[in-house]
């Protein structure tokens, strides 16, 4: 479960979280949706440790994300997370980009690793590509890769980061249908997103987040039905 | 007036000498890289660690490595222990009255004083290829539970190397050449300092100096151009 309490964060004089309280279930699928500088990327940031945070509380099955006896590095290994830049290791082939983390962080052995790397890459349809450089990759497949290499730490919790709006448009089909997959296995997720029928069909929640404020969460139904904040609407309207 | 006459064949029976010389020569140039990197990475994590102090190392290093003389450095390398000595005798034992020579062998202090300049020249070069990496990487690699050194490591240190691979190479270049500054604190078994003895008995001023001129040029011209070979054969990404 992760617990999201009174969050507030700023950078410098811009406050860009203001006291988010949110609560994701095992299990569940949350989508966030909202315009440019609502701070979305930054909450997902905040929820893995890589930003601090200035008032407020992240638990993540009770462990406090930002308290100083917590091991982040650890705590990391159950947060997989996926951005919206690709950002495949261009040094290493496609499986030795999933193999690295298992090996140097969970300690696993090349075999096991390699094992690993190779059902997660399969998985996620990249079977083929296993020796190949990323800069040999489409955008599509390199995401792809960037799903599954997160996949091999053995997540809890997937956060995904407008993973297909830097997708050519003919390949943000083959990356959704990946999380698709995912979100039907049970993985907890949370994407923003800006895939609005994505988000419909796939989340058990929609929260909408406007000016570092969460206006809204509903099931995508209620949010998309009924949009109440005259934010939503407009925000709805411009992206129909 | 032009009166020297020119004597090749018993320049070229110092040959052998001076291969082996070159060999010294080359000898120095790799042990220097390989500590210069070494000393290069670790003052980039220094300068990187956020530590006053250890920043401040850096600095003065790579100050001092980039604008003063490496023929200065290779000098302070061979004496400046020795004024150290006398300071460190001179202040626990005040009645002694002599000093203890802590001079270091000229092969040592060669090595000491190329690679004190290799590590400053290629920390800056490391520094240009480390602007060149994206930041995602690091954060991509933390995201993925690997701590700050993990992170460094494995992934933004191995692109760094491949991006100063090329400049690398030239700091090569200038480590060879800069052994022959050995002769001014009397190292004598590297490439110059060989040929310079020769000449003292034979006197073949010019031929020695130029057969000596081509291996040296023989032996950059083969670095620099397996470099690019191995370049082009390794990074493939
Ligand atoms: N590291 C940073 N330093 C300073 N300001 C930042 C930083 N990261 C984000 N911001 C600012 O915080 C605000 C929120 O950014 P954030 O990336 O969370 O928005 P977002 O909702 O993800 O927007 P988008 O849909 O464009 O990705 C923006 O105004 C952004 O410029
Ligand atoms: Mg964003």
């Amino acid at each position: 479960m992760i617990e999201i309490q009174k969050v507030r964060k700023s950078f410098g004089p811009l406050e860009v979280l203001k006291g988010i309280d949110l609560t994701v279930a095992k299990g569940e699928v949350l989508t966030v949706i909202g315009g440019s500088g609502s701070g979305k990327s930054t909450l997902l940031t905040c929820i893995n440790g890589l930003e601090p945070i200035d008032s407020g509380k992240i638990l993540v099955d009770g462990v406090e994300v930002h308290a100083k006896s917590t091991n982040l590095n650890k705590l990391r290994q159950k947060i997989g997370i996926v951005f919206q830049q690709w950002n495949a290791f261009p040094h290493l082939t496609v499986l030795e980009n999933v193999m690295l983390a298992p090996r140097k962080v969970l300690g696993r052995s090349k075999a096991e690793a390699e094992a690993e790397a190779e059902k997660q890459l399969k998985h996620v349809g990249l079977g083929e590509k296993l020796s190949v450089y990323p800069n040999r990759l489409s955008g599509g497949q390199q995401q792809r890769m960037a799903i599954a290499r997160a996949l091999a730490m053995g997540p809890e919790y997937m956060l995904f980061d407008e993973v297909t709006s830097a997708l050519d448009p003919m390949l943000v089909g083959e990356v959704l249908d990946t999380l698709r997959m995912l979100a039907s296995e049970g993985m907890t997720m949370i994407c923003v997103t800006h895939e609005m029928k994505f988000a419909r069909e796939v989340s058990d929640r929609v929260a909408f987040f406007h000016q570092g404020i969460m206006a809204e969460i509903a099931p995508p139904e209620e949010l998309f039905g009924a949009p109440k904040t005259p934010e939503l609407q407009k925000f709805l309207a411009a992206t129909h | 007036m032009f009166n020297y006459s020119f004597r090749w064949n018993q320049a070229f029976q110092s040959l052998p000498d001076m291969l082996a010389g070159a060999l010294v020569t080359l000898e120095v140039a790799v042990l220097s890289m390989i500590l210069g990197i070494f000393f290069a990475i670790l003052l980039t994590a220094f300068r990187l660690s956020g530590n006053p102090v250890l920043k401040g190392i850096t600095t003065v290093w790579v100050e001092v490595a980039r604008n003063t003389p490496a023929l200065f450095q290779i000098y302070m390398a061979f004496f400046g222990l020795a004024g150290l000595g006398i300071l460190i005798t001179g202040w626990t034992q005040p009645n002694l009255g002599f000093a203890v020579d802590l001079r270091l062998s000229p092969y040592i202090a060669l090595l000491g004083g190329i690679t004190f300049n290799n590590a400053g020249y290629l920390h800056e070069n490391f520094r240009g290829a480390l602007k060149a990496i994206p930041e995602t990487q690091t954060r991509s690699a933390r995201s993925l539970g690997m701590s700050a050194p993990q992170s460094f490591v494995y992934v933004v240190m191995p692109q760094m190397l491949r991006i100063s691979f090329l400049p690398m190479t030239n700091q090569f270049v200038w480590a060879i050449l800069m052994t022959s500054l050995g002769a001014v604190i009397s190292m004598n078994s590297d490439l110059f300092g060989v040929t310079n003895n020769l000449v003292k008995i034979n006197f073949r001023t010019f031929e020695m100096f130029a057969i000596a001129a081509v291996i040296f040029y023989v032996m950059t011209k083969v670095i620099t151009l397996s470099a690019r070979l191995i370049a082009a054969r390794l990074f493939r990404y």
